[in-house]
């Protein structure tokens, strides 16, 4: 296909200034603009990901920053309260849906899957391009909502009032979701297939990088669970179009039943979040500590658990709605269990670290941010899913900081500690350690300042989604805002020192970090464009540090 | 394993398709024709009942169930695993709702 009419100069000198060093690899083999918009190379579309994911976090993350300026005083002296409702449902539609469940799965799941399996490219890269599209079309429809006027539900959508009371733009926001949730389950779909049919001779099972296992339990979580927010959206769509009975009381439905559906989606969603960074926190902690991830199997065995978990667990959400007070009892014990997953994972990575050989670069000290804050997290879930404490913390900023500190605290930095890990991988060049190990530290700060007084905000009574509160509030306000400003400079930071490494950077040779996974010892950096010379053969396991401690790898 | 998915798979007549298809649309005539009857604590049981038959009914002819590997019928049977888990644990909550408040 000739597909260089629409070369431009900007494109060729990125490309040229990118792969310099090298002969041929996936990002200077072809300079055309068609060759990435109808690219089927897993990477490039990994890229393309990267691109449009990241500018959906500055917007949310820029509603996050006029919903703090908004709580900085007692009073709605920056935002009316109608305009307060559309920027959190606006913040929370963003980051969920358009950033973090794309984030790793479709950013690094998409550049690494193949590399780290020994394969050339996903199962179905057409499909894998359309899920792209799928992902960037319901982006647009999205943001055509806020442009008409925006959202005012939460990003819940809680029925009756999304059905029958809301004069916003629901139906357009929820096109918007339903688009974006086939790209998530085709995406899901291909990975599963990857990882099934695509594995390079020698790679058994239980020779997959842990990183593999979380993206695998994740895409199993992706393709049972998002057909039922899709369906449940499409019900919200029919009831508020055609006035059927499905939600709304008046006309015979019930509204629990929206949250049940809802959720049953929604609570495995926050796992499409998490099990992808406890993947990578698998990875840089094997890496950096130059050991034998301790207890493999019983890691991977956890992500499929936590997966399974994700699925039985989601009435917690729904303790104070009304429902039979006898499910809710099976609920609280089903969401106790969930812990026990969690738990081993940060034991097994406690027991990896210890006596390791320990490097503090950037990707570690991400990792570092990530373990407390995921600790504190999941230990504050704990809290939640006790049905006495729930009554009292229930929709107040207790419920804010908890689900923050696993989204950002886990999720987010997760992710960051993987972009940061893999970024010499992907495009051949090193960031400065210096700026990556500040940003990993102010990013840690800011973020605890942030959200810990919200913790004591919401067990002193303060709740969600008021754009005014008592004054007794304001100080614990002030801290927050005060920390989002900190954070705000922990996140702009990457987005200057890494696009400046992409074109400036020091050249990394191909494993830098001494990794011992397919994508850093059998492939270039960046990698070529069918990623392997010659199909790999795998002999042993994924991480065999065992006698190399001392071999300490300079970069 | 893709080979023998391959060889068991024979391309149906398309009078089958047509049966389905007709028996689909009887089943909906006789899903609105029960809907207007009232069998009392049955009409659910009858309903999803006659939903059910006509998901196997797709599932099995229209999309190649009956010709599929082993593998295929582990994610089918999976499927309706974790459609049991959604709907038996969210009928935990109505069935023991406190209704009469």
């Amino acid at each position: 296909m000739a597909s260089v009419s629409l070369e431009s100069e900007t494109f060729k000198k990125f490309a040229d200034v990118a792969g310099r060093d090298n002969d041929v690899n996936y990002l200077n083999h072809d300079h055309s603009i068609t060759s990435w918009l109808f690219t089927l190379d897993h990477k490039r579309i990994g890229l393309l990901y990267l691109v449009t994911i990241t500018l959906m976090f500055l917007l949310g993350g820029a509603l996050a920053g006029a919903i703090r300026l908004e709580l900085l005083t007692p009073k709605g002296d920056f935002l009316t309260a109608d305009t307060y409702n559309k920027a959190f449902t606006a913040h929370g539609i963003i980051m969920l849906f358009f950033f973090l469940i794309p984030s790793i799965p479709a950013v690094l799941g998409n550049f690494l899957v193949p590399l780290m399996i020994g394969a050339k490219d996903v199962a179905f890269p057409r499909l894998n391009l359309f899920s792209y599209y799928l992902y960037f079309a319901g982006s647009v429809i999205a943001l055509t909502a806020l442009l008409l006027g925006g959202v005012d539900t939460g990003w819940t959508f809680y029925t009756p009032f999304s059905s029958t009371y809301s004069n916003s733009y629901v139906i357009v926001m929820a096109v918007g979701l339903f688009v974006v949730g086939f790209s998530s389950i085709l995406t899901g779909l291909n990975f599963i297939i990857t990882v099934h049919r695509m594995r390079c001779p020698g790679l058994t099972w239980f020779r997959l990088p842990l990183f593999i296992w979380g993206i695998y339990a994740t895409s199993v979580v992706q393709l049972l669970g998002t057909p039922v927010i899709a369906v449940t959206l499409g019900l919200l769509g029919v009831e508020r179009t055609l006035g059927v009975g499905i939600f709304d009381p008046r006309l015979g439905g019930d509204p629990i039943l929206f949250q049940h559906l809802f959720w049953f989606y929604s609570h495995p969603a926050v796992y499409i979040m998490i099990l992808p960074s406890l993947g990578v926190a698998s990875e840089v902690i094997a890496t950096f500590s130059r050991k034998n991830v301790f207890g493999y199997h019983i890691i991977a065995f956890s992500s499929i658990a936590i997966a399974v978990f994700g699925f039985i667990v989601w009435a917690h959400h729904m303790f104070t709605t009304g429902m039979s007070p006898y499910a809710a009892m099976v609920f609280s014990l089903l969401t106790f269990s969930v812990a026990i997953p969690s738990g081993i994972k940060v034991f097994s990575w406690l027991a990896t670290m210890y006596g390791g050989s320990i490097s503090f670069d950037t990707p570690m000290i991400y990792i570092f941010g990530f373990l407390g804050l995921f600790t504190i997290g999941g230990m504050t879930g704990l809290f939640l899913s006790t049905l006495g404490t729930d009554i009292h913390l229930h929709d107040t900023y207790f419920i804010v900081a908890h689900f923050h500190y696993i989204m950002v605290g886990g999720a987010v930095l997760g992710y960051m500690a993987g972009l940061h890990y893999w970024w010499p991988k992907i495009t051949g060049r090193l960031y400065s350690e210096f700026w990556g190990k500040l940003s990993a530290g102010i990013t840690f700060i800011g973020f605890n300042f942030t959200f810990f007084p919200q913790f004591i905000l919401g067990y002193l009574g303060m709740p969600r989604r008021y754009y005014e509160y008592p004054d007794e509030f304001q100080v614990l306000n002030v801290f927050s805002s005060a920390g989002a400003t900190i954070l705000a400079i922990g996140y702009l930071m990457p987005l200057v020192y890494m696009p400046y490494s992409f074109f400036f950077g020091e050249k990394a040779n191909s494993n830098p970090y001494g990794g011992s996974t397919l994508e850093w010892t059998n492939t270039t950096s960046p990698p070529s464009p069918h990623n392997f010379e010659k199909t790999p053969v795998v002999t042993e396991e994924p991480y065999h540090y065992h006698g190399k401690e001392a071999a300490v790898v300079s970069h | 394993m893709a080979t023998t998915e391959h060889s068991t798979h024979q391309p149906a007549p398309l009078s089958l398709y047509l049966a389905t298809f007709g028996m689909l649309m009887f089943l909906t005539i006789l899903t609105i024709f029960a809907g207007f009857q009232n069998f009392g604590m049955w009409s659910t049981p009858i309903a999803l009942g006659i939903a059910g038959v006509k998901a196997a009914l797709v599932v099995v002819i229209f999309m190649h169930g009956y010709s599929s590997s082993p593998l295929t019928w582990v994610i089918i049977l999976a499927s309706m695993f974790f459609m049991t888990i959604m709907l038996g644990l969210m009928l935990s909550d109505y069935m023991s709702r406190g209704w009469a408040m």
